[in-house]
């Protein structure tokens, strides 16, 4: 596995070293399954023949899984706390860093929208795979997810009628563009990117759990360089930024799996 | 929580769906209070809130019970519960590592992943028990235990509350022992 590793950096540029073995290991085999590969050496000489073939290695290797207002206690305390915290700054800039295909940041825009805040804000949207970013901008998701996200949207709080943020057809649902046009999608790589802006709010929401410990300090090591102060990073509910290199600045809000950075001693 | 590498010696792998509940609440409390070795549960469940299960278990044991975080190390005379909502993964240093991709076998945690992962780090120091539940998850991950030189145990199918679970593993002979629920105390207990 570590030669594949080595060949995908190698040649494309995309480093996959740092990434858990246990969840990488299982990711590749089952890649290999699905596209019925008979050996591990094909499998290799694929990947290293044909650029093509690099796309949907980087779209099945890393984990696309995601919904809407995903743990509502999470959003309600977003709703609640964080966003009263930075609605009296005159910009709010907020950074979704490994979005998938968008449904997280669809509901960060909503929240912002009933808080009134949507206007002023801007949501940077970004992920290491283009294709989920094709889908995001997209904003259409199946009619049949509605029935749970509705339920979440419901348990973290929301008091509106849900379906007037979307308009369905057919089997589909589009999201209404007004919540999207203030979202801006980019690519971006977190094992080699590096800070593009200062945001009040950082989102990255289990992505940390499919890196090493090196990988995961330097990550939160940018993400503490593009926070202002007293800003907020927001990891996913069994992630943690204690034990970690920006750990002493930091100060969790409740028991959420939310960060406030503090003011420089 | 500690950087070192866990020092292990061997880990019991338990999973469990409908019906499994029971049968932990009888095993663990019984479990001697002075076991050395690290018990991992892995369960079905509708509700992703971990607390009341750590809680109910926590009660019933003088062993430490802990809910997992992602790159917790694995220690001796822990027992650990799987997060739900998550797969549960093992890394060859000993700590856990959680994945949050599709669901397998209409299920995260799923007992094979979690079953196949262990046997990948653990090896011959896996020993996998299989308690009642409606689905066949874990056979498949069973067989892959074996392959790797572990040791599979399933709930005799009479004692379990759904005995779908166990009986697809023991029909499809991937299963080393079968045991009631005493006799997976006497079998724990003696490891």
């Amino acid at each position: 596995m570590e030669q594949l590793l080595d060949d995908v950096l190698e040649m494309y540029g995309y480093d996959f070293s740092d990434y858990t073995k246990a969840s990488m290991h299982r990711r590749i085999s089952r890649l290999m399954v699905l596209d019925r590969f008979p050996s591990f050496a094909e499998f290799r000489y694929k990947l290293r023949t044909n650029e093509d073939y690099l796309k949907r290695f980087v779209e099945e290797v890393t984990v696309n899984v995601t919904e809407m207002f995903r743990d509502p206690a999470f959003y309600a305390t977003l709703r609640e706390q964080i966003l009263p915290a930075i609605a009296s700054k005159p910009f709010i800039r907020i950074w979704h860093a490994g979005c998938s295909t968008g449904e997280e940041v669809y509901s960060t825009a909503i929240l912002l929208k009933e808080a009134n805040l949507l206007h002023k804000s801007l949501i940077y949207a970004t992920d290491i795979n283009p294709e989920v970013i094709k889908k995001a901008k997209d904003g259409i998701l199946p009619l049949g997810y509605m029935k749970d996200y509705s339920e979440n949207y419901i348990a973290s709080g929301g008091k509106e009628d849900f379906s007037k943020y979307y308009t369905a057809k057919y089997d589909r649902v589009k999201i209404n563009e007004s919540l999207l046009e203030r979202v801006i999608y980019s690519t971006h790589n977190l094992v080699s990117d590096s800070s593009f802006n200062e945001f009040q709010l950082i989102m990255c929401r289990n992505v940390l759990i499919y890196f090493n410990k090196d990988l995961q300090n330097k990550v939160l090591t940018l993400f503490d360089g593009s926070l202002e102060n007293l800003g907020y990073i927001a990891l996913g509910s069994k992630e943690t930024l204690k034990f970690s290199a920006i750990s002493g600045r930091y100060k969790q809000v409740g028991k959420d799996k939310i960060w406030k950075k503090q003011k420089e001693a | 929580m500690e950087e070192t590498k866990g020092s292990i010696a061997k880990l019991i792998l338990i999973g469990g769906s409908a019906g499994s509940l029971d049968a932990l609440l009888k095993i663990l409390p019984a479990v001697h209070p002075a076991f050395r070795q690290s018990i991992v549960i892995v369960l079905h469940r509708k509700f992703s809130n971990d607390n009341i299960l750590t809680g109910l278990l926590s009660v019933r044991t003088k062993l430490k019970v802990c809910e997992i975080e992602e790159k917790d190390i694995i220690r001796p005379g822990y027992v650990y519960i799987a997060p739900g909502d998550y797969h549960l993964l093992f890394e060859k240093d000993h700590s856990f590592s959680l994945d949050d991709s599709e669901k397998v076998n209409y299920s995260r945690p799923s007992i094979d992943v979690a079953f196949q992962s262990a046997a990948d780090a653990f090896g011959d120091s896996l020993i996998c028990i299989l308690l009642s539940g409606a689905n066949a998850d874990g056979t498949e991950g069973c067989k892959y235990v074996k392959e790797k030189g572990g040791v599979t145990v399933a709930q005799l199918p009479r004692s379990a509350e759904v005995a779908y679970m166990p009986s697809q593993a023991i029909a499809s002979k991937v299963v080393d022992y079968v045991l009631d629920i005493d006799g997976i105390i006497d079998f724990i207990n003696k490891l």
